[in-house]
Formats: structure tokens, sequence, C-alpha cells
């Protein structure tokens, strides 16, 4: 088995709003930084307070480990001076400490400053101005902030993802923080919808909705709710992904007949057919840097992962093993292709090593679907089913950790995680 | 041999549903519309035309919409099934495409909608695919039987339309169909 540390069982239960994605986290790696996040200065005003979602947002990560602290006096801020001894003694590889500060707008001051305490050194510390229903998101921030001078590597916590959940006969398209917090509703519909994916920019969803009887794609602008029909032609409109530009999509529609790619731009202008083959070719996706279209075909007999030339070309089978390789999906860096593989009657996600061919099982569960890297490449969201219902599971690509995210009520299914945003 | 004056009386529910292309327009009523074709017919006994009589609030009985839903007649089923991973249509719904066919050569202001569906079993996308490759396979067959292209328009529901949901292949089988839907009718 892959989890060789799975061991490690850490339940990290969030606040329950009611049908609020909740996440568990099932697995994590052996080392973890131990870090105190010391209580801000005076975050009491700002329940459940700025370090207590800090240090969930790093824990989830299975990279951290969160140390219990006592009480403290006097509470230390960002100008406190540090005692490395102290926090050594603690157990402490780093230490947060930072500050809460009603302003007389409304608004709040939190300032925070992060040390080394192995280096014994200052490594740095951020303010920010927010209002209070900014409070999770400026929490995330500063978790990024404290992931990436610690990792090397970008932190996710202040992204977002998108999913579907059904309740009954009602679809509802979601986004929520990536810890699931703060989810609000973009569409609700009587009709299935499927395929959501985010705009380069973030600020756009296309998707694919069966509110008129048929597979339509449509982008939805998440702050004023407009949206537009991308492609509604004869037949079906499905599976679209934008360009690196967020100004065209990869789709594929069946107006010629079967189901084949097509360019469109994103206002619908502009059709034209990208390849042409006997079989269903879908689900494209653009690597990273624009070059290449992956995509599903079962043009060969069985249904493979593909690539072709975004410009037009030969396509060039990519999967080999196994008779079931859908849903290709590149990593931001491009070396790796996540993808759905059918293992034994088992629909798993695999990662595939670009350069060196290698395969590699990340799951262990039977109905894997719509996996989706975060933007920092470290995870991979994905679909999946638990006693029935649809839940969304995440696996790190080293296949070490795994965290699951459910709904109280209904399934969730078809999640998307949103890219970098500043 | 007497002729019979109906046919303007049943056309009226095709024409209502026909002259718009708005999908959510229900078909016209049948009420009142008909009249009968001067000369079309006379009785050698009486000298007098036949009434034709209207009922109202549902469809005259030789309405073609009544027939499409007459449970002993072949043209109240709707649906074809697949084998897994198969997009053939088999011998034994033959007769019953042959007779939507006739349908539509027959009626030619009849419009219909196919929805290939597939089972839930892996990539919703793929499944997309797989359902309109069986609503193309089904239009292709009636195309061929002499039912107008612009008639029909072939689209996926993919696995997002279960009519059976447990993990069974009864119900996988169930649900591997392509519907044939009138003007109306969805």
């Amino acid at each position: 088995m892959l989890r060789t540390f799975g061991f490690a069982v850490l339940l990290a239960w969030l606040s329950l709003a009611h049908a609020q994605l909740a996440i568990e986290i099932t697995g994590a790696g052996a080392q973890r930084i131990p870090i105190a996040i010391v209580p801000l200065a005076g975050e009491k005003v700002l329940p459940p307070g700025v370090s207590t979602i800090v240090r969930a947002d790093l824990e989830r990560s299975g990279l951290f480990r969160g140390l219990e602290l006592p009480p403290l006096s006097p509470e230390p801020n960002e100008n406190s001076n540090i005692n490395y001894a102290e926090w050594r003694s603690r157990l402490a590889d780093a230490v947060v400490v930072g500050s809460v500060t009603p302003r007389p707008d409304g608004r709040f001051d939190a300032n925070f400053r992060l040390y080394d305490v192995v280096k014994q050194k200052p490594i740095g510390g951020l303010g920010f101005t927010f209002a209070k229903e900014q409070t999770r998101v400026t929490a995330h921030r500063i978790a990024d902030f404290v992931y990436e001078k610690l990792t090397g590597e970008k932190g996710v916590f202040s992204t977002r993802i998108a999913y579907v959940v059904k309740r009954g006969n009602r679809y509802e398209l979601q986004v929520a923080d990536a810890d699931g917090a703060g989810q609000e509703t973009a569409l609700a519909s009587f009709e299935p919808i499927i395929s959501p994916v985010w705009s380069p920019d973030g600020k756009r969803l296309a998707y694919v909705s069966f509110e008129n009887k048929k597979p339509v794609i449509y982008v939805h602008t998440l702050a004023d709710g407009k949206r537009h029909v991308v492609a509604n032609f004869k037949g079906s409109n499905s599976a679209p992904a934008w360009a690196p530009d967020g100004n065209r999509l990869a789709v594929v529609l069946s107006r010629e007949g079967g189901s084949q790619l097509f360019m469109v731009n994103a206002d619908g202008s502009g059709v034209r057919r990208l390849a042409s083959s006997t079989g269903i070719d879908t689900e494209p996706r653009f690597s990273p840097d624009g070059q290449w279209i992956y995509f599903t075909s079962d043009r060969g007999g069985s249904p493979q992962i593909y690539r072709m030339p975004a410009a037009g070309g030969e396509p060039q089978r990519v999967t080999f093993e196994g008779s079931y390789n859908v849903s290709p999906r590149i990593s931001p860096d491009g070396k790796t292709l996540a993808y759905i593989t059918r293992n034994s009657g088992k629909f798993q996600v695999a990662l595939l090593d670009l350069s060196t061919r290698q395969a590699q099982i990340l799951t262990d569960s039977e109905h894997d679907e719509s996996p989706s890297f975060s933007p920092n490449g470290r995870m991979i969201l994905l679909a999946t089913v638990l006693g029935g219902r649809g839940v969304l599971s995440a696996v790190s690509a080293d296949g070490r950790m795994k965290q699951r995210l459910s709904t109280a009520a209904g399934d969730v299914r078809e999640p998307a995680w949103g890219p970098f945003v500043e | 041999m007497r002729a019979i004056t109906y046919p303007l009386i049943i056309s009226v529910a095709l024409l209502g549903a026909c002259a718009t292309t708005s999908e959510d327009q229900k078909p016209a009523p049948t009420e009142s519309a008909g009249t009968s074709k001067p000369g079309a017919s006379t009785s050698p006994t009486t000298g007098r035309e036949p009434v034709a009589k209207v009922e109202t609030g549902k469809p005259s009985a030789t309405s073609p919409f009544a027939v499409l839903k007459d449970p002993n007649n072949v043209l109240s089923k709707r649906s074809v099934y697949f084998d897994y991973d198969k997009f053939e249509v088999k011998d034994e719904y033959r007769k019953l495409v042959e007779a939507h066919a006739k349908f539509l050569r027959e009626n030619p202001s009849a419009k219909m909608l196919i929805q290939g569906n597939a089972d839930d079993r892996g990539s919703r996308e793929y499944n997309v695919g797989l359902g309109q490759r069986r609503s193309d396979s089904v239009k292709k067959m009636l195309t061929l039987l002499g039912a107008r292209e612009d008639q029909i328009e072939s689209v996926s529901l993919g696995e997002e339309k279960p009519v059976c949901t447990s993990a069974n292949e009864d119900c996988w089988g169930k649900n591997r169909r392509g519907d044939m839907l009138y003007s109306g009718e969805y």
C-alpha cells in the first residue's frame, strides 16, 4: 500500500454549520514541522480566533503539527521579544505571534511575525486590514505566508474550490474556501450540473447545465451571477476546458455527429474544429504552458488518454496500461498527469510521471471521479463514494496524505480546485 | 367507400407544436379548431356531411399525439436499451424504431428529441459521450428509415438521469437507454 505512514490519524473537524463541508484527515506524513501558533493578542473579538483557523489550515496540510500551549502571560504580540530557548524547550521549530486590533472605522488590523526557533531568527511578518467577514480569508493568507516560508512552496489555503451538491432532485453549484468553509451557491437548478472549471483568473466558472433537457455550456461570473451560453448547438455541448489565456475554451460538441473536440471563444463566437475521429473524443485539458491538449478518446477501442498540439496536429497516445483511463488533468508544473484508471473493476486516481512514464495508483477507493490539482500541485481533490453517498476526498500527490470532505446531507461531486488569486 | 373528414382536426396538435421552436411550448389544444373540408365528404343517403365530434380538454382519439400515448400502440413505447459499452440498436428494438420512423415520415411537422443515457460507472463526461453515441445510433436508424434529419435532435444525458440507482447489472441495463421524445414531452 502507498499509505506507509497512514497510521497517523488526525481529526480536524471544523465548525459544523449545516451542510458545510467538513474535513477529516486520514493520513499524514511522518515528518511534520512542530509549530506554535500563539493566539493573536486581542483576537477573541473575532471568534473562533484567527490563530485557530491558521493552525487548522497548517495541520490540514499534513506538513505541520500545532503545539498545545499553556495560557501565556503577558500575551505576546508581533512586537514581543522572542525567547528562543523557551520555545525550543516547548519543542517548537517555529512560532507565530501577533495581534488583532479594532480600528475606528469598524474594521480590524492583524499583524503577525514568524520566527525560526531552530535558527533563532525572525523570518518575516505581514499586516492586514480587513472587515469582520474577511476574517477567514485573512487567516488563510497568514497560513499561506507561514506555509510558503517554511516549506518553500506556495500555500493554497486562500484559494477556493467549486463542486456540485445534489439533494433530492435539486442541484447546487457551490464555491467554498479550500477548507470547505464559507460556501456560497452560484447556481441552483432542478436539472444536473456537471464539469465546472475555473477560469485562469479565478473569477468565472464554465460548466455544463442540463436545464434545457440537454447539455449546454455556460460561463458564469461569480461576483455578479451573470452568465451566458458558450455553446448550445444542436446535439450535446459538454466538457469545457479553459485555455491558459482565459479567452478560449476547448469543448466537446456533437453538432457534426459523435462527440468531438472544438475550440470556442469565451463569448461563444468563433467555433472551430480541433480534431476528427470516429470515436468519442472528450475531457480536453490544456497543459499549463498552453502547448498541448490532453483528452480522453476511445478511437483505439478502449478509452485512453491522448494528447495533441493545441495548434492542431497528430494526437499521440499517453496511457497504455489497462482498458479504461480517463479524465486527464495535468499538474501545475506540467510534469505529471493525474487521471482515473479502472483497476480490477475499481475506478481510482492514478498519477503518471510524464518523463519516466511511471504510473502509480494513489487511492484505495472504488468510485473515484473528476481529479483536480491544487494550484501548488501538492494535493489532488477528487469525488468518490463512501457509504453510498458522494463525498469529496483529497490525496497528496505522493499518496501519503488523505483528506475527506463531506456534508451533513446530500451528494457532493464534480470538484474543481480554483487557481491562485492575488 | 365513405370518406371521413377528420384529417384537419388531427393536424392541429402538430401544427401547434411546430409553430414555434421553443421547447417549453405545449401542443395546442384540439378544441374547436377542426372544420370539415367543404365537399370533402357527403353521405349518399342524407346528403349531409357527417359531424366530427370534438371533445375539449383531451386530445381527439384520432390525434397522432393520442396514438403516441395509446398504451396499446407500439408508438407509446419510447425506450431502446443497449448492452454494456455498446451502441448498436438491437434487433428486438427494430420494430419500435421502424414504427417511429413511419410516424415521423407521415407527420413531417413532428419533431423528436432523442436522449441517450449511460450507466453510472466511470467518467461523467465519457458517459455523456456514450449516451450521445446511443442517441446518434437511434437517430441514424430513424433517418435511414425515412425520417428527415431536421426532425430529430440526438443529445446525451450521460449518467445524470438514471431511472434505477442500484449498483447491479439489472439496474445498469435500465440506464443504458435511448428515449425518443416528441415536442411537448420534454
